[in-house]
């Protein structure tokens, strides 16, 4: 069935799914916000134990979802892979560490033996919360703004800069991107364990903390938003497939493709939802907030990363020469595997079906201090 | 410059994935071995075996973090530091990558997460059913990476296209089930097997030392005793077979391990030998035999099933035979940069419009696309691995798989006439197996990587234009960042391991 669609179909389909997968990522990227957030809302030791454990439970789902991520990547659009990870070496590989030092934390933390302290692993953790966010961000940043790059005709990449993708930090969008995804992290991590955690005070702080961190979400993520529309965007004569700047480019992408302009408002119209029925709507339906600012995530950042690639566009421009930017056409692998790998993601729908299942049965119940002393694994 | 680039990146790549297959075969094993556990523990409804189940699980989980934390730095380094080669060989290695990132990896930790934090909230069979989904996405990982790796031992079900000037997949099938996979992976997590037994045998033997816990440690020793048994055996009629499929596909490799320097009929075995480098050594970098014990027509045997099949030795295969019709390495290197530069030429005809030139061009690159990788060789001795270190190291792995069916032997035998208690001996030996598994897996890989040198792409792309162009000093910076990193935590973990079985399990056995 996959084998009668055009190529260009198939890259469209396998650019949706790596969407819909970096869309999951920043959702779940909650768990790293929460990490930074454990002295702010844990006063006592057993209420950080409470909350390093709500957190524990899921951070292997983040972490997965960035493997796989990575895994798409190469499979669908390894001219990306190649140029991105071999060209801002210093960028991923920061990325890279911090997300070793989070993968032990958990285990490592309170276990008999631990050399390194209980406070270390702590450490671990907020750095993997404060850069891995940040430096995603910014990463994702230069799908907009670019990177100098260049791509021989063997497709071999060569990355222009010595800094090896450190530059991006200096670019005013892609920092506001980073810091947006860092804060937007931090207020999905309050609303998480307000849904989930069965401890009073807790709850208290936890509510008080989340405009502390909504707000400056909000400024970072209108600062972006309000750049990318402003700004030219790179765009992709269909014809020739000569790439060329193109002003209100991602507007026009937003515009011209309605369907993706209206996911994205109706995202940001949800996250903001969420954020206020917690904020202001005290007993009744507080815990809920979850719910909108999650699946409004999804749906902004799906949207997002339809505006970089679909509508003849440049999602990995390269500002040292425009014509090696990548395109989802140029990138992608060939038709062959791309119906082979459009097979394998048949099983997408069950596999979310079994997480979902198995995500409720363990977390059907608010976790509390009792739970922790029944359960034989405990962070 | 080069060189030197190409160095640091192979070491960090060596030094990563040595450290990953630290923990890798232990989940690999562990799983199982705790999935029969559970499955005696709901079978019986023996509470004991329910406390035997979680204290190999409590072991289990802090392997598996930094498995995990070991893993995540190699996916990310073929894009880091191969990204030539990613691009190369992506439209066919990245597929095995992402399904098992899709397919394995979240059947992995999204059960991992009901066998630890769900024996109160689910019931028992779909408790069991999760420690048996995690056992079984473990092992799934391991197929489609070793899928992925023996493709470039022996790269099948793929086509050169001029165009986009990379390998693309013809065949899905031909790659999943190609006899190198389907081998390379029944011998590696059969390793992976043998050597948790051995650790679940190591540790029990020594609680009945220290005379504690022996209902667990008995028990433990009985399961892990029959499931290593089992699987040493296979593991050896696997590793027979990885042998016998290298004489095929990768003779060089092959004559390096045996250090066969001249080709023979009735080529006996050598069990045990001492190398020492020839005074000739710039002559194909051989190495002179101090001392060895050889098995008489063994090695025929073992590579063709045939005690008089002729083995072409590492001189046959670099200056050529033509009377066993193999052609020389010089030969080669001269087809391979025929179809380079042949290739070179069709980017130019077709970009300045001259099909007849690009047509003719093209036929040349076809022609000789399957000595392409020799194009970027420098001279024919390039071609020859380091002949000491695969010799060595498929020595000490063979003579390690033999020992372990003695231990299992052994240990099985010790339970059954009830004579476990009081064997010292057996307890210190039992222990001292431990790390001579983790040396029997890492000596393989060895054998498996370093053997095939110069090669990343089996005759397609040496290792040398595979590498990222970044500077040298960013790559010895990120070595040094993770051994020390990766140093650290491998103290951290051994230390929490240690204080873990000194602690024991938890008492009681009912909740
Ligand atoms: C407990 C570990 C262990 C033990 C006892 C053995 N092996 Fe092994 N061997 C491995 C663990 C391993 C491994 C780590 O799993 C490797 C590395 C790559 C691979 O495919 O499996 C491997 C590779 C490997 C290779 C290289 C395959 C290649 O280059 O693709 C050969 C020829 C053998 N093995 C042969 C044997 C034989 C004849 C054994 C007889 C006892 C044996 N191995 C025991
Ligand atoms: C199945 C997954 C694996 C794949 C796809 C793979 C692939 C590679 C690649 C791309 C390189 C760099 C190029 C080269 O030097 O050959 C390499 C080198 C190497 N790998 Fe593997 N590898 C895998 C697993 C492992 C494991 C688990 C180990 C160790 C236990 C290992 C040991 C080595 C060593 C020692 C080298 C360096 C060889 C040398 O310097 O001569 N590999 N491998
Ligand atoms: C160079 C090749 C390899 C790459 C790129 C790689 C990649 C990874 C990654 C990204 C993870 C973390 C997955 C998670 O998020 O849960 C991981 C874990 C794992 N990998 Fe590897 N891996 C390689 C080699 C191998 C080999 C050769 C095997 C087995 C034969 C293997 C088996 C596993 C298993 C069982 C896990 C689960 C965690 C654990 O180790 O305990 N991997 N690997």
């Amino acid at each position: 069935m996959f084998e009668s669609l055009s190529h260009l179909t198939l890259q469209h389909y396998w650019w949706a799914i790596i969407s819909l997968l970096g869309a999951l990522l920043v959702f779940l990227l909650f768990v790293q916000g929460g990490q930074t957030l454990i002295y702010r809302l844990g006063k006592t030791d057993t209420e950080r134990t409470l909350i390093v454990n709500i957190l524990g439970r899921k951070w292997e789902f983040t972490f997965t979802t960035l493997v796989t991520f990575g895994g798409a990547f190469f499979a669908a659009f390894p001219l990306f892979y190649s140029t991105s990870f071999g060209g801002a070496y210093w960028v991923w590989m920061i990325i890279l560490f911090a997300f070793i030092l989070q993968a032990v934390s958990y285990e490592f933390r309170t276990k008999p033996g631990n050399f390194l302290g209980k406070k270390t692993f702590e450490v671990f953790l907020f750095i993997n919360g404060l850069v891995g966010t940040i430096f995603l961000g910014t990463a994702v940043g230069t799908f907009f703004t670019g990177s100098q790059f260049s791509v021989n005709d063997m497709n071999f990449s060569q990355w222009e800069t010595a800094t090896h993708g450190l530059e991006a930090v200096l670019n005013v969008q892609n920092l506001a991107l980073g810091l947006a995804l860092f804060f937007l992290s931090r207020t999905l991590a309050t609303l998480f364990i307000i849904q989930n955690v069965r401890h009073t005070e807790v709850i208290i702080r936890a509510r008080r903390q989340l405009l502390q961190d909504a707000l400056p979400f909000l400024v970072f993520f209108l600062t972006f938003t309000a750049m990318l529309l402003l700004k030219q965007g790179f765009a992709v004569n269909p014809e020739t497939g000569e790439v060329f700047m193109q002003p209100y480019k991602y507007f026009r992408n937003m515009t011209e493709m309605p369907v993706v302009g209206i996911l994205f408002l109706l995202g940001v119209v949800l996250v903001l939802l969420g954020i206020f029925r917690t904020a202001f709507c005290f007993e009744k339906c507080s815990d809920k907030g979850i719910w909108g600012a999650g699946i409004g995530t999804v749906l902004t950042v799906f949207a997002l990363f339809l505006t970089a690639g679909y509508n003849h566009t440049a999602y990995y421009p390269s500002t040292f020469d425009l014509q090696d930017s990548l395109t989802i056409q140029n990138s992608s692998s060939s038709h062959y595997t791309l119906t082979a790998m459009s097979y394998v993601s048949l099983l997408v729908p069950f596999i979310l079906a079994y997480i979902f299942y198995a995500w409720r049965a363990i977390t059907l119940k608010k976790i509390d201090q009792e739970e922790l002393e029944e359960e034989g694994h405990v962070y | 410059m080069e060189e030197a680039l190409v160095n640091w990146s192979r070491a960090q790549f060596a030094l990563t994935a040595m450290y990953h297959w630290i923990f890798v075969p232990l989940t690999l094993g562990l799983s199982f071995i705790i999935a029969f556990m559970e499955t005696i523990y709901v079978r019986t409804g023996d509470a004991e075996w329910k406390r035997i189940t979680k204290f190999w699980m409590t072991l289990f989980g802090i392997n598996f973090a930094i498995g995990v934390a070991t893993g995540i730095i190699l996916e990310f380094e073929f894009g880091t530091n191969w990204s030539n080669y990613s691009w190369f060989v992506g439209d066919i290695f990245g597929a095995p990558l992402a399904i098992e990132g899709i397919l394995a990896f979240f059947m992995e930790s999204t059960f991992i997460a009901v066998m630890f934090f769900g024996w109160n909230k689910v019931s028992k069979k779909f408790h069991l059913l999760s420690t048996w989904l995690v056992a079984v996405g473990a092992n799934l990982s391991a197929l489609w990476i070793l899928v992925a790796n023996a493709w470039m031992q022996n790269p099948v079900g793929t086509r050169f296209n001029p165009d986009t000037a990379r390998n693309e997949m013809t065949n899905f099938w031909d790659v999943l089930f190609s006899p190198v996979a389907i081998n390379k992976f029944l011998h590696t997590v059969q390793s992976g097997f043998v050597l948790a037994s051995v650790f679940v045998i190591g540790i029990s033997a020594w609680y009945l030392m220290k005379k504690r816990e022996e209902r667990l440690a008995k028990r433990s020793m009985l399961v892990a005793g029959i499931f290593g048994l089992v699987m040493s055996v296979l593991l050896i009629v696997s590793g027979d077979m990885s042998a016998r499929l290298m004489a095929k596909y990768q003779p060089v490799k092959f004559a390096a391990m045996e250090n066969l320097y001249e080709g023979q009929t009735n080529a006996p075995l050598v069990a045990v030998g001492l190398l020492r480098s020839s005074p000739d050594q710039e002559e194909h970098k051989k190495e002179d035999f101090i001392l060895k014990i050889e098995i008489p027509n063994f090695l025929s045997y073992m590579a063709f099933l045939d005690a008089n099949a002729y083995v072409p030795g590492i001189k046959d295969l670099i200056h050529g035979n033509p009377e066993r019709g193999i052609i020389s390495t010089a030969e080669k290197i001269e087809k391979g940069k025929i179809a380079v530069a042949a290739l070179k030429s069709y980017k130019d005809a077709r970009k300045a419009g001259d099909t007849a030139a690009a047509d003719s061009s093209l036929a040349l690159v076809n022609a000789h696309y399957s000595y392409f990788g020799y194009g970027f060789l420098q001279d024919e001795h390039e071609a020859i691995p380091p002949i000491q270190l695969t010799f060595y190291s498929f020595r000490i792995m063979v003579g390690l798989g033999f020992l372990f069916v003695l231990l299992f032997a052994t240990t099985l035998y010790l339970l059954r006439k009830k004579k476990m208690h009081g064997q010292k001996w057996f307890g210190l030996t039992a222990i001292c197996m431990i790390p001579l598994a983790y040396l029997a897996t890492q000596m393989g890989w060895i054998v498996a990587e370093v053997g095939r040198q110069p090669w990343v792409i089996q005759d397609l792309m040496p290792t040398r234009a595979a590498v990222s162009q970044i500077n040298t000093s960013a790559v010895q910076l990120t070595f040094v960042l993770f051994a020390i990193t990766f140093t650290i935590l491998l103290i951290a973990e051994i230390r929490i391991m240690v204080k873990q079985i000194h602690k024991g399990p938890k008492e009681g056995g009912t909740k």
